[in-house]
């Protein structure tokens, strides 16, 4: 086991509005090794999106990081001030937003874009800057990246757009990338390009990856381990072929059997009953124990973190042990 | 970008036409000049004459017909009571609102725009809240109300500012200015401040609601994921994105000023264009309120013009044409 380039204990991150408590993310933990990737899967509302808000700084009022521990390279990240949360953002830590009609600035030029990060960071001349902002553009698959430069977002399509925001992320090939949802809109054939020149910054320059989604096809291909959330909780660790192949939370277990490719032609889609629950005010105990079929009294109380095998933490009083049908 | 110009040119000279028959018409209704303008005791013959000379004894459509050969070639007639071309009254006068107005409107968005801000960013902070207070009053105080009590406040009681007229004045360009001499200043201190007020409130609204709508955007967020400083987000990033209203209504404003600047003009006595035409409809002079009324509809088309190609520059989704 290399490094960790992130370690994130009991990390919570509560919305404190007018109706009530959000807790959108609530006592997390996990870990980064550097070059490694993880999927971080779970429905929409599971406070995937927050997590990664969380680890960069950037959770808006009336949210705000109530414990834990973000442990970058040793750093805690909680306890930096603004200032040194700002000379890591983008440099170091990139993150990809995940709509990218959105994220672009829409009156500003791309080399504007793009210049104005590298050197927010780097005590560079503006045509160096620019250089790299055009290699940058190459490098994730932009024909014609000189030209490019001096487009507006609005001349792009938004799986161009996506691939300038990865390029913006890629800048300073940062120790830590966030990429929430960073493939939903591109073509399998982009996405297989931009997977793989993600995976090669991983092994080369060693960066640490999380990669946030509902797509468990990408996860199974690109993440190294996985974390899966459900109501602002992780309730499954481990490494992907392991919590894949056998899964232990009774909702990983219908997440993976949701995937339409697993179901057999002709029958039935599987899915898991009930919906996310509200996050707000979110009562003790399981929260996922009103569509679990195993639940029972027990999962009224707060399942502990468990760990089942070797690498994996689990949480939950009844694991599923047999295989996925 | 020519063929654009080309049909906007089009566009104003039809507005400019039509413009100029409801005004004519709107001008013979509210009543007869000859009436106010020819002493009671003149008998019927002196009444024909003086009637003749002004050519008010042709129907109307021949008036009408023989105006606009005469705008054709830059005449829009001779005032009744100066007896001089309307069009050069008008110009004499013109500087003194165009710097007034000029003045209100660099005042309301150097003012407006980094108060306003200011109170997007802190919303729920004193300064920022006491800046919307305040600004409410701004626009719903009537202005020559305003005006008044500037004269009493600072005029009459603590006498700091001149509370008439231009004060002194300096050529530029073969026109007298005001802004040129300190004293001419200290004279447009007040009746600028009264004509920007309402404006101020107006722009800094604007630019605290743009900042409030803008801020919880997804590219607020990314350029701040990208590490850079939060004045340049600011600055660069959100006050782009909000110039585009602000834009318009600046420009819409700068007509609406010149052309209602008639009641700061007159609480100021402040020699401008709209104590002219205020005037020149008491004794219904009407060459110089068609022409009046022409040079207005001319300034509005000419910024209306200038704000849509100001958009281009600020907002690049913005194309006047097609490029094929």
């Amino acid at each position: 086991m290399s490094e960790l380039t992130l370690d994130v204990q009991g990390l919570s991150t509560h919305f404190f509005t007018r109706a009530g408590v959000v807790k959108a993310v609530d006592d997390i933990s996990f870990s980064v090794a550097r070059g490694r990737v993880l999927g971080l899967v779970g429905e929409s509302g599971s406070g995937k999106s927050v997590t990664g808000f969380s680890l960069i700084g950037l959770v808006d009022p009336p949210g705000r990081i109530t414990t834990g521990k973000i442990l970058f390279q040793g750093r805690d990240l909680t306890k930096l001030d603004e200032r040194e949360l700002r000379d890591l953002r983008g440099n170091r830590i990139a993150m990809i937003f995940q709509d990218p009609m959105m994220t672009l600035n829409p009156v500003l030029r791309i080399d504007t874009q793009m210049i104005e990060t590298v050197m927010a960071h780097d005590n560079v001349s503006r045509e160096v800057a620019r250089q790299r902002s055009r290699d940058a553009l190459g490098m994730v698959g932009i024909p014609s990246p000189e030209e490019r430069l001096t487009s507006y977002p609005h001349q792009f399509s938004g799986g161009m757009r996506k691939r300038v925001a990865i390029a913006i992320a890629l800048l300073h090939r940062p120790d830590l990338i966030i990429a929430d949802e960073p493939t939903t809109a591109l073509d399998v054939t982009i996405q297989a390009q931009i997977l793989a020149e993600v995976q090669r910054l991983a092994r080369e320059v060693g960066t640490a990856l999380i990669w946030i989604t509902h797509d468990l096809s990408v996860i199974a291909g690109l993440a190294d381990d996985i974390a899966v959330m459900y109501a602002g909780r992780i309730v499954e660790t481990g490494a992907v072929e392991e919590v894949l192949d056998r899964p232990l939370h009774p909702y990983t277990h219908g997440l993976i059997g949701s995937v339409p490719s697993r179901n057999a032609r002709g029958s039935r889609l599987r899915q898991i009953p009930g919906m996310t629950p509200s996050l707000l005010n979110l009562p003790v105990g399981c929260a996922f124990r009103s569509r679990c079929p195993r639940a029972d009294a027990a999962c009224a109380a707060d399942p502990p973190d468990s760990f089942p095998v070797e690498g994996r933490t689990l949480r939950c009083f009844h694991p599923q042990l047999e295989m996925v049908a | 970008m020519t063929t654009w110009m080309l049909r906007r040119l089009i566009q104003a000279v039809f507005v400019m036409l039509a413009m100029t028959v409801i005004v004519f018409i709107g001008v013979n209704v509210i009543g007869d000049p000859i009436e106010i303008l020819i002493s009671p005791e003149a008998d019927q013959a002196e009444r024909a004459r003086a009637v003749a000379a002004l050519g008010l004894d042709k129907p109307l459509w021949e008036q009408y017909w023989k105006f606009l050969l005469g705008a054709l070639q830059g005449d829009l007639g001779r005032s009744f009571v100066f007896n001089e071309p309307a069009l050069k009254l008008i110009a004499q006068r013109m500087p003194a609102t165009l710097e007034l107005a000029l003045t209100a409107v660099l005042m309301s968005v150097v003012i407006g725009i980094p108060l306003g801000l200011y109170a997007g960013l802190k919303p729920s902070s004193l300064a920022g809240r006491t800046i919307m207070g305040v600004s409410i009053l701004g626009f719903s105080l009537p202005s020559f109300w305003v005006g008044l009590m500037l004269i009493m406040v600072f005029a009459v009681q603590l006498g700091w500012l001149p509370s008439t007229g231009r004060g002194q004045t300096a050529e530029l360009f073969g026109v007298q200015w005001s802004f040129l001499t300190a004293n001419g200043l200290a004279h447009m201190v007040m009746p600028a401040t009264n004509l920007a007020l309402g404006n101020i409130a107006l722009v800094l609204r604007l630019t605290r609601a743009g900042v409030r709508e803008n801020l919880p955007m997804d590219y607020v967020k990314f350029a701040r994921a990208k590490g850079i400083s939060p004045s340049r987000v600011v600055f660069v990033h959100v006050l782009k994105n909000i110039m585009i209203p602000i834009v318009t209504v600046v420009g819409l404003e700068i007509g609406g000023l010149i052309a209602f600047a008639v009641v700061t003009e007159s609480v100021f006595a402040w020699p401008g264009m709209g104590k002219l035409i205020i005037d020149s409809i008491n004794v219904l002079d009407r060459p110089v309120i068609v022409a009046y009324l022409m040079m207005i509809v001319l300034l509005f088309i000419v910024i209306n013009l200038i704000v849509d190609l100001l958009y281009t520059v600020l907002d690049p989704r913005v194309r006047l044409e097609n490029k094929e």
